[in-house]
């Protein structure tokens, strides 16, 4: 099967690290700035920034809704730091009217463990991720203060003032962690999604090929 | 001579770290940082879409007009914009105040920018950033200079321009200063990669990492002059990273639409149709200055050593 083609959100924000990953995994990685980008492409990551600054561009050229369309519409979408802010359902500590792309059932904190001067790395370890605790940076980061009945947790952090807060969650196509795996030449988190991007391609294919009928056979391999 | 930052006895650890550091300013790509001298400007900035204030007194171009001393702001300013916004505060220190720096540190500042904007306190040396928990962006005219600062510590470079002109030359001067002087990089051999740094008066480790990968081992970001959507979009394609407004907004006849539209033109810098369509019916832009006619004592760009 042909490599899976996975947009970065390049509105603002580390674009070209996830670019960069995406493409050490053997995905085909093109930044998505347009709906019609948006429309080709097997999954998304929403990168690290500035939330509010991704929000409001993203409103100003027509592309949130598109957005909203696509994640609740079964797009697997990866968000990273302002990435997990964007796709979380309610956000705490946001200017007033700040809008997300939602679809994740969690609330999330904005810059949570305080300003840059409290931003740190540590080792977290990830369920899912084998081969020992990942190296996590968290650059003004947000937590998960809340989760939903149907969001998985998968990783949280150990010791210190914010031990136990979650930085790490699933929900069945959405990944989001409060942390910057793109920063860190650890790829293991991008390739969990990059192979839940693989899976829901092959879904998909073997469900378009269903009700093409004969054509089935010939498509999926 | 020592230098007491006050990381040493309270600061958590994995904090303060270079990656810590340098990762911030790759989090602030692609985006606009705002000069504001008020909480309500901070606001009005946030909600264009900035990815960062720069709490000040005083705007550069009311700097070059009033005169005299230029110094840090006062804190309880300072405290008031990071109170009024979510996004990432900044704020200046003189060029080698240290103590002006652990000021803002104390003060909870994002990023700390050593600037040549404010009167220098210091005409041999430049802070030593590395003792620093919180980061710096420095500015640059050529890629010695910057590379000067990074070996200092700092976590991020911008352009230097010309701030408070509106006049965006120097700017273009030196983004293409810093460009071409690392494309020359990568023709050298291992040999002449000694000369070069020997050139460029920048450590010889930092010289071959640039020759090696064909970038600096930070975010560049312009500043100095940037003044319209079409300012920011060009510095964007002559390979800046994000950009930096200073007087451009607060000083021009609409700022929440001008910030807006420049915030705009520099996610879609490669696309002519979008930068036309944001600069259309913006109002006045800030008046501005010929460089060329500026004394050679109120140039900006040449503090910094």
């Amino acid at each position: 099967m042909s490599a899976p083609t996975i947009g970065v959100l390049a509105l603002q924000g580390d674009v070209r690290e996830h670019l960069a990953v995406l493409r050490g995994l053997g995905a085909t990685a093109v930044t998505v700035r347009r709906p019609e980008e948006l429309a080709a492409v097997d999954g998304l990551v929403v990168p690290g920034g500035e939330s509010t600054t991704m929000a409001n561009l993203a409103q100003r050229f027509g592309l949130l809704q598109p957005l909203r369309d696509a994640v609740r519409g079964g797009l697997p979408t990866y968000g990273s730091c302002a990435g997990m802010i964007m796709l979380a359902d309610t956000v705490l500590d946001a200017p007033a009217g700040q809008q997300t792309i939602g679809g994740l059932d969690v609330t999330v904190r904005r810059n949570a463990f305080g300003r840059q001067v409290d931003s740190f790395e540590t080792e977290v370890e990830i369920a899912g991720v084998a081969g020992g605790p990942v190296h996590a940076v968290f650059i003004r980061a947000p937590w998960v203060e809340e989760a939903g009945p149907g969001v998985e947790v998968l990783g949280r952090v150990v010791g210190g003032p914010a031990d136990g807060k979650i930085v790490a969650v699933r929900q069945g196509h959405l990944v989001a962690t409060s942390f910057h795996p793109e920063l860190t030449g650890d790829t293991r988190v991008h390739a969990v999604f990059v192979e839940l991007v693989r899976a829901a391609r092959a879904r998909h294919q073997v469900s378009d090929g269903a009700t093409a009928g004969a054509d089935s056979e010939g498509r999926v391999s | 001579m020592t230098q007491h930052a006050s990381e040493s006895t309270d600061t958590a650890p994995g904090t303060g770290t270079e990656r810590v550091k340098r990762g911030m300013a790759e989090q602030l790509k692609g985006g606009v940082i705002m000069d504001v001298v008020t909480p309500e400007q901070a606001r009005i900035a946030e909600d264009a879409g900035a990815v960062a204030v720069m709490a000040l007194e005083r705007v550069p171009a009311d700097i070059r007009a009033q005169g005299g001393i230029a110094r840090m702001s006062d804190p309880d300013m300072v405290a008031g914009i990071i109170d009024a916004v979510s996004i990432p505060v900044m704020a200046k220190a003189r060029i080698g105040h240290f103590v002006e720096a652990q000021v803002l540190q104390s003060l909870g500042v994002d990023y700390i920018d050593e600037s040549e904007v404010l009167t220098p306190a210091d005409e041999a040396h430049h802070i030593v950033k590395t003792d620093f928990t919180v980061p710096f962006v420095c500015g640059a005219t050529d890629l010695g200079e910057a590379l000067r600062r990074i070996a200092e510590g700092a976590a991020m470079i911008r352009s230097k321009g010309e701030a408070g002109t509106g006049n965006v030359v120097e700017a273009t001067r030196h983004m293409r200063a810093l460009r071409s002087g690392i494309k020359r990089l990568a023709t050298l051999d291992d040999t002449e990669l000694f000369v070069a740094a020997k050139e460029l008066r920048a450590p010889h480790d930092l010289v071959v990492e640039v020759a090696r990968t064909g970038k600096l081992p930070v975010v560049l970001f312009t500043a100095g002059g940037i003044a319209t959507p079409a300012d920011a979009a060009m510095m964007m394609q002559l390979g800046a990273e994000g950009v930096f407004v200073g007087s451009g907004i607060f000083k021009s006849g609409d700022p929440a639409q001008r910030a807006a539209a420049i915030v705009q033109a520099t996610t879609f810098f490669d696309d002519a149709d979008v930068i036309a369509k944001v600069s259309r019916g913006l109002g006045e832009a800030i008046v501005g200055i010929n460089v060329s006619t500026l004394p050679q004592s109120e140039r900006y760009a040449t503090r910094g050593w």
